[in-house]
């Protein structure tokens, strides 16, 4: 019976999805904003991928509150799961493969995961994108060797500092007259990896945070006493 | 041949529904979290597809070319960091699931719901509350059960 009414429910909200999207003209619409950032970028931010201008240049404050919600959603994990009885049971470390696997791909996803955050402002990827490979370089090792746990207080102390610093970096602008998080240093040129003047700094610490946040929730999870 | 917008509203919607059937239809938490991840996943690429127009490129300068028709950058900004988002509100959802699956040994929602109404019942030392139309041998195992 709740079946059924759940599915009369979904067919009911289909219809009226498919309604809605019947009267929207798709694929049409002029992106006004979008157009306007696209010829402006260039000149006024300095990177040649626009997206970061937009993430970094033209809503940075929106970024930060985002990078808050994550922050609120590692804290609020790390406060459900609780801290881990001193002498509850690890997994036993994993074969062979996992092992050698895992020292293998260490370094290549840590180079990987930097570069993507390094060109964010080049090429598609960044901060948010290599902070996430970054993670799943240090989530790798703990899965190979439940064993030897990852160091809490560590993660803490990168997360911390990487917040602070892009909070610093946008201060820093304020100090200048201009707005909180206006870019700031020399545009340099256009493609370069050395350009648009502040904003791969706010990326590093975008991607150092994004890291950091979910290495230590991943850890939180895979270290949480098994049920039996 | 297909229209390709056709397609991608059409892949948008089936997420978005595919999601809401799993968060009404199962009982499972953890296949009631997929539901949420699945949605959030239609709703991203609907957000993409507002401002979507056939043959732009990406919105990248690549070796001083600039391309003669770029996507919208604002929509895939917003995408960017709301996938991120995803991953920690999943993350923290499959914690809170974990909690539940530490405390009643199951993570099926209606015996979940049993088991809290019939600790709140405990304490508070009351009868289980039961619907006065439901069948009688359902009424007496729920005081069987709370006895």
């Amino acid at each position: 019976m709740r079946r059924l009414s759940s599915a009369l429910f979904l067919l009911g909200l289909g219809l009226l999805i498919a309604a809605i999207f019947k009267g929207m003209e798709f694929g049409t619409v002029a992106p006004i904003a979008g157009q306007l950032i696209n010829s402006a970028a260039a000149e006024q931010v300095g990177a040649a991928n626009f997206v970061t201008s937009v993430v970094l240049g033209y809503r940075g404050f929106d970024t930060l509150l985002e990078l808050t919600i994550l922050f609120t959603a590692a804290t609020a994990g790390g406060l459900v799961l609780g801290k881990r009885a001193p002498n509850a049971k690890r997994d036993p470390d994993a074969g062979f493969i996992l092992q050698a696997g895992a020292d293998l791909l260490f370094p290549l996803l840590v180079v990987v995961g930097v570069y993507i955050i390094l060109h964010g402002h080049l090429t598609p990827g960044g901060g948010f994108q290599g902070g996430v490979i970054l993670a799943s370089a240090f989530f790798i090792p703990m899965l190979a060797r439940p064993g030897t746990p990852m160091s809490h207080t560590a993660v803490s102390t990168i997360e911390g500092l990487a917040g602070a610093c892009f909070i610093f970096i946008g201060l820093l602008a304020m100090f200048d007259g201009e707005a909180f998080l206006t870019p700031l240093m020399d545009k340099g040129e256009l493609g370069a990896l050395l350009s648009a003047g502040s904003l791969p700094l706010l990326y590093l610490a975008v991607g150092l945070k994004v890291g950091s946040e979910l290495a230590g929730l991943l850890a939180h999870l895979s270290e949480s006493e098994a049920v039996d | 041949m297909l229209d390709t917008g056709l397609v991608l509203y059409s892949a948008a919607f089936g997420l978005i529904l595919i999601g809401i059937a799993g968060i009404v239809l199962s009982a499972h938490l953890v296949r009631i979290i997929f539901g949420v991840a699945l949605l959030e996943a239609g709703a991203n690429l609907l957000l993409l597809l507002a401002t979507w127009r056939e043959g732009a490129s990406a919105p990248i300068i690549v070796a001083g070319r600039v391309p003669e028709f770029m996507a919208d950058p604002v929509p895939q900004a917003l995408v960017l960091t709301a996938i991120v988002i995803g991953v920690g509100i999943l993350a923290l959802a499959l914690s809170l699931a974990l909690r539940v699956q530490r405390a009643y040994g199951t993570l099926d929602m209606h015996e979940v719901r049993q088991r809290m109404e019939q600790e709140i019942a405990d304490q508070a030392g009351i009868d289980m509350p039961a619907s006065s139309h439901a069948p009688a041998a359902v009424q007496a195992a729920r005081q069987e059960g709370s006895a």
